[in-house]
Formats: C-alpha cells, sequence, structure tokens
C-alpha cells in the first residue's frame, strides 16, 4: 500500500479522471508561458509592455494569495506594499542608486519592514477587524505618499531613471522588464510552492481552518502569520519595482485602496489557495482591462459589474474552471 | 500539596468560581485526576460540565480559584502554553482542519510538538518522521490507513477518533475528553469505549460524559456537578448508591 | 492662538466628527445585525451628495428635493440589498468584500456615466446661509452648524429606534442570533433589508449636507468610509456608544490636528502625522485592547 501523502487530500471529480484536466491546466500553462515569452520578440512595444503588465501584477497577486488564499487573512491594503516597491524605485535614483541589484532588494526590505510593523498590530484583530485595518493601514501610507509635497503630492512624479539591470540592459527598455519579471514570477511561483508544502505552510492553512485549535495542540498563530504577512509584503514590493518601470511614474495611486481591490479581484478571479491560479487571473484581469477600454471609456463600471457577477454567480475561479480542483480547500 | 497517597496530582482544581453576569457557572469546584487515572465528571446538561474542561484548558479564565498542572500553577499560562505542558483537549464537536488530510490533521501535531513550525523550504509530504509519528497516532485509535483522506469526508465517529489521535500525537499526560460518546451510534459507542479502556493508566484523564453506563465501567473515579457545584465525588459504586445524585441526576430507577 | 481660532476648530472638528458618525452607525449597524461588510457604504454618501444636486434643480422648494434625494437613495440601496446583498449574508467575508467593492467602482464609474467627470456644484438652501455669531466677534457658518445638529438629531433617532421601540428590540436581538428570531416569526428578510436601507439612508445625508460644502465628485465618499472604518475598529464594532465616542475624538484630533502638527513638527513631518494621526490612535487602540474601546469580541 502506498504510503498516506500529506499532499492535498485528493477530491479530482471522477469522470475526467485526475490526471486529465491537470494535464489541461499544464497545457493552459505552458502555452500561456510560451506567448509570454514570444511576444517581446515581436518588436511590439504595446504588446511586449502588455505582458510586462501581466507578469507584474500576476506576483502581486501571487503574494496575496498566500495571505488570502492560504493563510485565510482577507488583506484589504495589499496595494501599499505594491507602491512602497514603486516608491523605492522612484526615490532611490534620487540619491544616485540606479542598479537593480540594490534597489529589488531595498524594495523587498522596506515592503517587509513596513509589513512586518503593520501586520504585528493588524494580526492581533481577528477576521473583519484585519480587514479594516489593512485597509485603513495602507490609507494612512497612501495619505503619507500624497503628503510628499516635494514629490509631487497626489500628482506624484516622473520616473527619474530606469533601474538598471546590468551593462546595457535597463528594465525602462520595454523587453528586457518583460524577460525579468517573468523570470521573477517564476522564480516567486516556484518559492510561493515550497512555502506551501512545508510545514510552515500545512501550519499556515491549520490556522486558517481552525485558529483556535491550533492554540489548543500548543501552537500560536501569530509569529507564523507575521512570517507569512512579511513574505507576501516584500513580494509585492518587488511588483512594485517592476511597475515603476513599465509606466515610468511613481505616484500614490499605486497604493490606493482600489488597486489593493483590483489585487483581491485578480486573486479570485484565478482561484485562491492555488498560486498558480492568481497568475491566471491577473492575466485575465490585464485583458479583460484592454479589451472593455478599447470598448467604452466606462469600463470600470463594466469591470464592477463583472466582479460582482464573479462573486455572486461562480464558485469558482479559473484554476478551478479548468481543473476541477479547488485550492487547498480556499474559494 | 499531594494527595492522601502521596503523589502530586496531575491536575489540581483548587476552589475554581467563575460567573457569567448572575449566572453561577463554576462554583466553588475542587477536584483533582492523579497520574494515570481515569475521572469522569457528570451531571445534568447546564451544570457547567464543558465550562469547566474551557478553564483548565484556559480558554475560559475563573474568577477565582486555582489551577495546577504537575504542582504547579497554570493559571497565568496561555491555551497553547498549556496544551504545550501536555494537556490535550478533546472537543463536544470534534474540531479538526478540514483542508488537511487525515494524516495532515496528525502532522500538525508532530510538527509542534517537535517545534518545526517555522520549517519553509523542504516539502512536509513525504517526510518520514511527520508520516511515522502520524501513522503511531492513528493506529492508536484505529485509523491506521486512513491518513490519505480528506478529513472532512469522515464520518462523525471518525473524527472523534482523528481529534484523539491529534491529540495522543502530541504526547500529552492529561486528556481533557468533553463528551466523546456523544452521537455515537451502539457499534460506534462500544468500539470507543474500547479505544477509552486502552488509554487507561497510561494518560490522566478528566472524562466528561452523559452516558452513566460507560462512565460507571471505565472510570476509576466519579465526579457529580450539578448547577455548577460537586456535590459527590468518589470511587464508582459509592457514587451510583448516593442518594443525593440519585435525586439530582441519576434518578431512582437507574441502577 | 485666539479663542475664536480655537472655537471654530472645535466646532469644525465636531461637525467632520458627527459626519464620520453617520457613516460610522450604519457600518457597525450592518455589521452587527448581519454581518456584513459594506464597501459600497461610501457610495451611498456620494449618490446622496449627486441627488440632492441632481434634485435642487428640478426643484427650490428644500424640503421637497431633501425628500426626494432621501428617496432615491433608499431605492438604490433597497435594490442593491434585495439583488446583491442578500446572497451574500451566508457567505465569507471575502465574498462581501469583493461585491461590494464591485458595486462601490460601478457606482463610482455610474456617477460619471450621467453626470460626468466635472465635478457638480450643490449651494446650501437660502435660509441656512449666513453666518452666525457663536462668542463675542466671532461668526460661524450657519450651514455647518446645521449639518451638526441633524447629525446629531439623527443619531439621536436612531439612539431612540434602537432602545425605545419594538423594531429597534427586535434589530438588537436580530445583531445576538439571528435564527432565533426568524423562529419567533419576525421576517429576518425584511428587517435585513430595512438596517441595509437605513444605514445607507444615515451614510446619504452625511453626502447630502456635505454636498454643498465640497465639490460633489466620483469617489468622494470612499476617503469618509475608510476614516469610518478605523472609527468602527477604535470603537468597537456593534457599539453606538464606542462609534459617537470615536467619531467624536476622531474629528476633532483630526481637525485640531491639522492646525497643531504643521506648527509643531514643520511643515513635511507635520503634514504627514496630522493625515496618518487616526491611523495611529487605530493602532494604539488595537495593540492594547483588539477588539476596540467598546468592542464584544468580533464573530
Amino acid at each position: 500500500m502506498p504510503a498516506p501523502s500529506l499532499r492535498e487530500p485528493d477530491d479530482a471529480p471522477p469522470e475526467d479522471g485526475p490526471g486529465s484536466r491537470r494535464r489541461l491546466l499544464r497545457a493552459v500553462l505552458f502555452a500561456l508561458l510560451l506567448a509570454a515569452l514570444a511576444v517581446p520578440l515581436l518588436g511590439q512595444p504595446y504588446y511586449t509592455k502588455l505582458v510586462a503588465r501581466m507578469a507584474i501584477f500576476a506576483i502581486a497577486a501571487l503574494s496575496l494569495d498566500l495571505l488570502v488564499g492560504y493563510g485565510g487573512l482577507v488583506s484589504f491594503g495589499h496595494a501599499a506594499f505594491f507602491g512602497i516597491g514603486v516608491y523605492t524605485a522612484g526615490l532611490l535614483p534620487m540619491l544616485g542608486i540606479r542598479q537593480a541589484v540594490v534597489i529589488v532588494p531595498a524594495a523587498a526590505l522596506a515592503g517587509a519592514l513596513v509589513g512586518c510593523v503593520t501586520g504585528a498590530v493588524s494580526l492581533r484583530a481577528s477576521g473583519l477587524y484585519f480587514i479594516f485595518i489593512t485597509l485603513a493601514f495602507a490609507e494612512m501610507i497612501f495619505y503619507i505618499a500624497q503628503g510628499l509635497r516635494m514629490f509631487g503630492g497626489d500628482d506624484g512624479f516622473r520616473l527619474p531613471a530606469a533601474t538598471l539591470l546590468g551593462g546595457e540592459l535597463s528594465l525602462g527598455h520595454p523587453v528586457v522588464l518583460a524577460y525579468t519579471m517573468i523570470g521573477l514570477l517564476l522564480v516567486f511561483i516556484y518559492a510561493g510552492r515550497r512555502i506551501a508544502a512545508s510545514r510552515f505552510g500545512q501550519v499556515v492553512v491549520a490556522a486558517r481552518d481552525d485558529e483556535g485549535k491550533l492554540r489548543a495542540i500548543g501552537l500560536s498563530p501569530f509569529p507564523g502569520r507575521l512570517l507569512l504577512y512579511t513574505i507576501a509584503s516584500a513580494m509585492c514590493a518587488v511588483a512594485g519595482v517592476g511597475f515603476a518601470n513599465l509606466v515610468e511614474y511613481v505616484s500614490p495611486a499605486s497604493m490606493s485602496w482600489i488597486q489593493s481591490g483590483e489585487f483581491l479581484f485578480m486573486v479570485i478571479l484565478g482561484s485562491a489557495a492555488t498560486l498558480v491560479g492568481p497568475v491566471l487571473g491577473a492575466a485575465a484581469y490585464v485583458g479583460l482591462e484592454q479589451v472593455l477600454s478599447s470598448w467604452t471609456e466606462h469600463w470600470m463600471f463594466w469591470l464592477g459589474v463583472i466582479l460582482v457577477l464573479r462573486v455572486l454567480l461562480l464558485r469558482q475561479g479559473l484554476y478551478g474552471l479548468i481543473t476541477g480542483r479547488r485550492g487547498a480547500g480556499g474559494a | 500539596m499531594t494527595s492522601a497517597a502521596g503523589v502530586t496530582p496531575l491536575l489540581d482544581l483548587r476552589r475554581l468560581t467563575k460567573r457569567f453576569g448572575a449566572l453561577v457557572v463554576t462554583d466553588d469546584v475542587s477536584l483533582t485526576v492523579l497520574p494515570g487515572e481515569m475521572h469522569a465528571l457528570i451531571g445534568p446538561n447546564g451544570a457547567g460540565k464543558s465550562c469547566l474542561i474551557g478553564q483548565i484548558s484556559g480558554e475560559l479564565v475563573p474568577d477565582s480559584g486555582e489551577v495546577l498542572f504537575r504542582g504547579a500553577r497554570v493559571d497565568d499560562l496561555s491555551i497553547q502554553a498549556r496544551a504545550r505542558l501536555g494537556v490535550a483537549r478533546a472537543y463536544q464537536v470534534p474540531r479538526l482542519f478540514g483542508s488537511l488530510s487525515v494524516e495532515g490533521n496528525t502532522a500538525i501535531s508532530e510538527i509542534v510538538r517537535s517545534r518545526s513550525a517555522f520549517h519553509l523550504w523542504a516539502p512536509a509530504a513525504g517526510q518520514r518522521g511527520l508520516q511515522m509519528a502520524a501513522a503511531a497516532a492513528l493506529a492508536q485509535v484505529g485509523l491506521q490507513g486512513q491518513g490519505h483522506r480528506p478529513s472532512a469526508e469522515l464520518a462523525h465517529g471518525e473524527k472523534r477518533q482523528l481529534e484523539l489521535a491529534m491529540g495522543l500525537a502530541a504526547a500529552p499526560s492529561l486528556l481533557l475528553l468533553d463528551e466523546p460518546l456523544a452521537g455515537l451510534g451502539p457499534g460506534d459507542s462500544d468500539a470507543m469505549v474500547g479505544l477509552l479502556r486502552t488509554f487507561k493508566g497510561r494518560y490522566g484523564i478528566l472524562l466528561v460524559e452523559h452516558d452513566v453506563e460507560a462512565v460507571f465501567a471505565l472510570a476509576d473515579r466519579v465526579s457529580v456537578l450539578v448547577g455548577g457545584r460537586l456535590i459527590a465525588s468518589g470511587a464508582p459504586e459509592a457514587i451510583r448508591g448516593d442518594p443525593a445524585v440519585r435525586a439530582a441526576y441519576l434518578g431512582d430507577d437507574f441502577g | 492662538m485666539s479663542a475664536g481660532l480655537l472655537l471654530e476648530q472645535a466646532f469644525n472638528g465636531l461637525q467632520l466628527g458627527m459626519i464620520v458618525f453617520l457613516m460610522a452607525v450604519g457600518a457597525t449597524l450592518a455589521f452587527g445585525v448581519m454581518n456584513l461588510i459594506n464597501l459600497a457604504h461610501g457610495s451611498m454618501l456620494m449618490l446622496g451628495a449627486y441627488f440632492i444636486a441632481a434634485a435642487a434643480a428640478w426643484t427650490s422648494v428644500f424640503p421637497l428635493a431633501f425628500a426626494a434625494a432621501v428617496l432615491m437613495v433608499a431605492a438604490v440601496a433597497l435594490a442593491v440589498e434585495l439583488v446583491i446583498i442578500k446572497p451574500l449574508y451566508r457567505r465569507g467575508h471575502l465574498d462581501q468584500v469583493l461585491a461590494t467593492f464591485g458595486v462601490s467602482i460601478a457606482l463610482n464609474e455610474g456617477v460619471i456615466m450621467i453626470w460626468g467627470r466635472e465635478a457638480v456644484y450643490a449651494s446650501p438652501p437660502s435660509w441656512l446661509e449666513g453666518a452666525v455669531s457663536i462668542g463675542p466677534g466671532f461668526q460661524y457658518p450657519l450651514y455647518r452648524l446645521a449639518i451638526t445638529a441633524v447629525a446629531s438629531a439623527a443619531g439621536l433617532g436612531l439612539w431612540l429606534l434602537l432602545t425605545r421601540t419594538r423594531l429597534g428590540m427586535r434589530i438588537r436581538a436580530g445583531a445576538e442570533k439571528g435564527e432565533m428570531i426568524g423562529a419567533l416569526g419576525v421576517n429576518v428578510g425584511a428587517m435585513f433589508s430595512g438596517v441595509f436601507v437605513i444605514s445607507a439612508v444615515l451614510a446619504a445625508l452625511g453626502g447630502i449636507m456635505l454636498g454643498p460644502l465640497i465639490a460633489v465628485q466620483s469617489g468622494m465618499g470612499d476617503p469618509l468610509l475608510i476614516l469610518a472604518l478605523a472609527v468602527v475598529v477604535i470603537g468597537g464594532v456593534g457599539s453606538l456608544k464606542g462609534a459617537l465616542l470615536a467619531s467624536l475624538a476622531v474629528g476633532l484630533l483630526d481637525t485640531f490636528g491639522r492646525m497643531a502638527w504643521p506648527a509643531l513638527c514643520g511643515e513635511l513631518i507635520g503634514n504627514i502625522v496630522a493625515n496618518a494621526s487616526v491611523y495611529i490612535l487605530m493602532a494604539l487602540v488595537i495593540a492594547v485592547r483588539p477588539a476596540g474601546l467598546f468592542g464584544v469580541a468580533a464573530r
């Protein structure tokens, strides 16, 4: 008899056989990756930037899925860390620092620090309060950015200089940016999967299922959640660096609560607690944005409608629709 | 303070009192559980049995009185700290980690016991240490070979078994069992009584139960809680015949 | 610093506090009774402002315009509750947050579709223009006083409703055990709709009154919503008393802070601290009392 496993319980529907739906998912992902790698070679900056945008948001959504999907911690303030990454990429060049090898870790560190401090407060609260508090903290950070009048205040400022990878490679060049962000995305997917599958990941999911029970077994959920929150914040800040280079602009809008809501939308669109799902969700969201905005200037209205419909009518996101499986017990 | 036999009690409750507003749910309760002893707590619904368990595990804070574990006060310790000292609790309605498999649930106890909750990189699946600890606990409760099943799919009786396995995997010395026989059909009930019998002598147990027959068959000592107060405590035969107990709880046509 | 200035700031702080209170009380009521997180609450304030501007353009009889605006918001709120919110009561907070967020961005864009991107301006009714003397040689706009008075009256009215009427008793009982009162024959669905509409109307009241003071534009209610949520956290979810105290504290802290911090810490730091002060207060309260000042443990 095969040794019992600690993998996700086997709950695929019998009629397709567990294998074929997963093969379908792999095929979809592979096709997407090929397309993403091929498009920048076509020499069309508009589409190359689109691919970069998808990869950037995919990283942000992935980091949020760690919190929301696996941790069960619904944060409505995740864009704050995105914005911190954006501002890091914008402010360091003013000190003469342009190298990615400094800027990216600096952004991650800034995100982690702010995440650790705000997380330590937010995580003391449960459920409903946590949502409110993360929203409030993000608003606070938004106001701080707005208040920096020498940096344009509410309007923000142009990115002084693109982040340099080394040699001739600059993230200001769409093709370089696209490949860099895709590379980072793949690294983060890999890291995210390992974290989710580790003992730490199991504990985080257990805390989500029943934190009181976890305490009764002898472990407080707080330290693990704080670490998760810090990791997710750092990851999102890295995505922010990419975003600053993409739009060549630094503004508080990147940390608005609307942006936080959009990240959550991507997670749920793709299926929470799957990591790969939110990547699909981010790509789908960006695509949706493009299509809708080409039809009407009031595309935000339709985005809102679609979001409401998704929540009310569908029980699962893209990952669930493709594979017929749910995430690690998530929606 | 030790019992008459000179053994330090595993659990020592001294004059615990708890009120919710005007309602006194625990009224000056003192009792002990000796190491390896099965001490049953019976009483009518609403007598405050679950509240008492909650004050031992740390989920409720008594208004006055002391809780001692192995002779040391634990009143200031959190739920998780008491659990780490060796207190395991099973709930009236079994609480499990629904997203995890059967094996995954018991593995959590092992992860906590081995203080490895911050291992972020190595995949937990397929780790020999976790698998063996989980398999051992599952075998103790009769769920061997069921590790791969989603815990949410288990029948009610199996969920109780799993909850016990989770408790045992943490290597406790004291078990707080809150109505383990509730909701079980006759077959499952007999199996559970048999299982509890295998625990006798190996763990100190405070057993809250309504099934009085099972209690009298299993327990070394029986205490009776009525309206938050202990009205009697002693060997099963003595309790069975106690007129106050019969009047308050057992009724005249029992025994 | 003159007594007149202090007095003026105190009144401004009181006014801000009462507007925030109107928002906060709706939010805390919705959560206490229906376990509902509603991020579209800010949109109700916005709709109140737009509707009064529109209604004032149709008729110059202010009470009529006022009533029309309130009715229109109530209608929109009822429609939203019946179609979108009702299925969500049983779902988790994530679903509620996302769906109400969707409603919020749809409504924010919707008002642009109808009224355009330019800010709309409304003026206060003529009988509320002018200023009133509230101290020796010190004038305060009558309209602002009226806002504070109306908001306070609304708050008092709600308190009376909840504590002195049968309906209020049912609402409070519903907050404790929704399933039980259903068994007692109360139409829980209708009650939930009623609470939702009441809370929306309270928010809209804030918008109706604020409209003439600030520019009416898309998304105007959202910063106030987030401020109201911080207030709910500080005061404790489900506590009316907590919402009131926290709102007043926040209103005064914010108003005086904008004056004091730049003077104390210089322009840059002062502005930042002024902006962040409410949230710093929230963080301090949570660090000490995770359930808020008067809250019971959140569900």
